[in-house]
C-alpha cells in the first residue's frame, strides 16, 4: 500500500501549492492534480467506477475554472482582518477534524450492522437483478431512490444556475 | 483574450473526432450495467464534447447548433421521464398507466439497463453545459466583447 501514501502525500503538497501559488492560472492547475491524485487513488483502491467520475468530473471542473470564471478583474484581497480571519480559519479546522475523528472512529470496518448489508448485496446483488456490474446493480436498483435524489438535487443546481445567472433579466 | 476560434488544424480534427466522443459517451453510459461507468460519467462527457465545440469554434457556432432552449428542454425531458421510470419501478411497473399498458412491456420499457442511464445522461450533458453556457455568458469580458 505505498502507492497510496505516495499518491497522498502528492495531492497534499498540490493543495498547498493551490493555496500558496500568486498566480491564478497555476491554483487552478494544482487543484486539477489534487483531482487526478484523488481519480489514481480510486484507482489503487479498486474503485474504477468513481475513478472514471472523478477524472471527468474534474476535467469539467478545470475547464469551468480555467474558462469561465478565471479573470483578471477578479476582486481578491490578501491584506486586513488577517487576525479574524486566522482565527476563523484555525476554529473551522479544529471543528472539522474533531468530527471527522469522531465521525471516523465510529464507523465499523469489516463487521457489524453495515457488514451485514453488504454482505446481502455481494450475495445477491447479481443473481436477482442480472446485472454484471454490483455498484451500478446497488445504484439503479436497490438503491433507485438515491439515485433520484441525486439527479433531483443536480437537476435543482441546473435550474438554480440558470435562473440566477442568465444574462438579460424577464422584462417586467 | 477570446478568438473566434482557434486554428484550421484543431477545428478539423475537432469536426472528425466530434462523433467518436460521443459515441464514447453512449457506450460509458450504456456500459454501466455491465462495467465500470453510467450515466453520470457519459453525460459529463457529454456535455465536455460540447464544450469542446464551444472553446474550438467561438460561443456563436455553438449555440448556434445548440440553442438554450434545446438545453432547457433536454433536461427537463430527462428529469421528467427518469422521475416516470423511477416511479415505474417503484411500484413494480404497475402505476401510472398500468390500466393499458402490460406490465411486462412498462418493465421492459423503464428499465435500469438503458432508459435510467440515457436519462442521467440528458439531464447531466444537456446540464453541465448549460451551466458553463451561464457562466461564459455572465463574465464581463465576454459581454462586452459581444456587444
Amino acid at each position: 500500500m505505498i502507492e497510496i501514501h505516495l499518491i497522498l502525500l502528492f495531492m497534499i503538497a498540490a493543495a498547498i501549492v493551490a493555496v500558496e501559488a500568486r498566480d491564478l492560472l497555476s491554483s487552478v492547475v494544482a487543484i486539477g492534480s489534487v483531482g487526478i491524485g484523488l481519480s489514481l487513488a480510486f484507482l489503487i483502491l479498486k474503485a474504477p467506477d468513481l475513478a472514471i467520475m472523478q477524472l471527468v468530473v474534474e476535467i469539467m471542473s478545470l475547464v469551468i475554472l480555467v474558462r469561465a470564471t478565471m479573470r483578471q478583474d477578479l476582486p481578491f484581497s490578501m491584506s486586513g482582518r488577517w487576525v479574524f480571519n486566522t482565527f476563523s480559519t484555525v476554529l473551522f479546522m479544529c471543528v472539522f477534524l474533531g468530527a471527522a475523528y469522531i465521525a471516523l472512529k465510529n464507523i465499523p470496518l469489516g463487521g457489524g450492522d453495515f457488514g451485514i448489508a453488504s454482505g446481502v448485496y455481494l450475495r445477491e446483488a447479481i443473481p436477482a437483478t442480472g446485472a454484471k456490474n454490483v455498484v451500478a446493480a446497488i445504484t439503479s436498483n436497490y438503491r433507485l431512490m438515491d439515485t433520484l435524489g441525486e439527479v433531483a438535487a443536480i437537476f435543482t443546481a441546473v435550474v438554480g444556475v440558470m435562473a440566477i445567472a442568465r444574462r438579460v433579466g424577464r422584462p417586467r | 483574450m477570446i478568438q473566434k476560434g482557434m486554428s484550421v488544424i484543431v477545428k478539423t480534427v475537432t469536426k472528425i473526432t466530434l462523433g467518436f466522443i460521443l459515441l464514447y459517451a453512449v457506450y460509458i453510459s450504456l456500459n454501466g450495467h455491465t462495467g465500470p461507468g453510467g450515466g453520470f460519467a457519459g453525460g459529463v462527457i457529454v456535455a465536455l464534447s460540447f464544450v469542446h465545440i464551444m472553446l474550438v469554434f467561438g460561443k456563436e457556432m455553438a449555440l448556434k447548433r445548440l440553442r438554450s432552449y434545446v438545453l432547457r428542454g433536454l433536461t427537463c425531458a430527462g428529469a421528467l421521464i427518469f422521475l416516470y421510470a423511477a416511479t415505474v419501478k417503484f411500484s413494480g411497473g404497475c402505476v401510472p398507466f398500468g390500466a393499458f399498458l402490460e406490465k411486462s412491456v412498462s418493465c421492459r420499457l423503464f428499465n435500469s439497463e438503458i432508459t435510467l442511464p440515457f436519462c442521467e445522461m440528458l439531464i447531466i450533458g444537456a446540464g453541465l453545459f448549460a451551466i458553463f453556457v451561464a457562466l461564459v455568458l455572465l463574465s464581463k469580458s465576454d459581454r462586452y466583447d459581444s456587444e
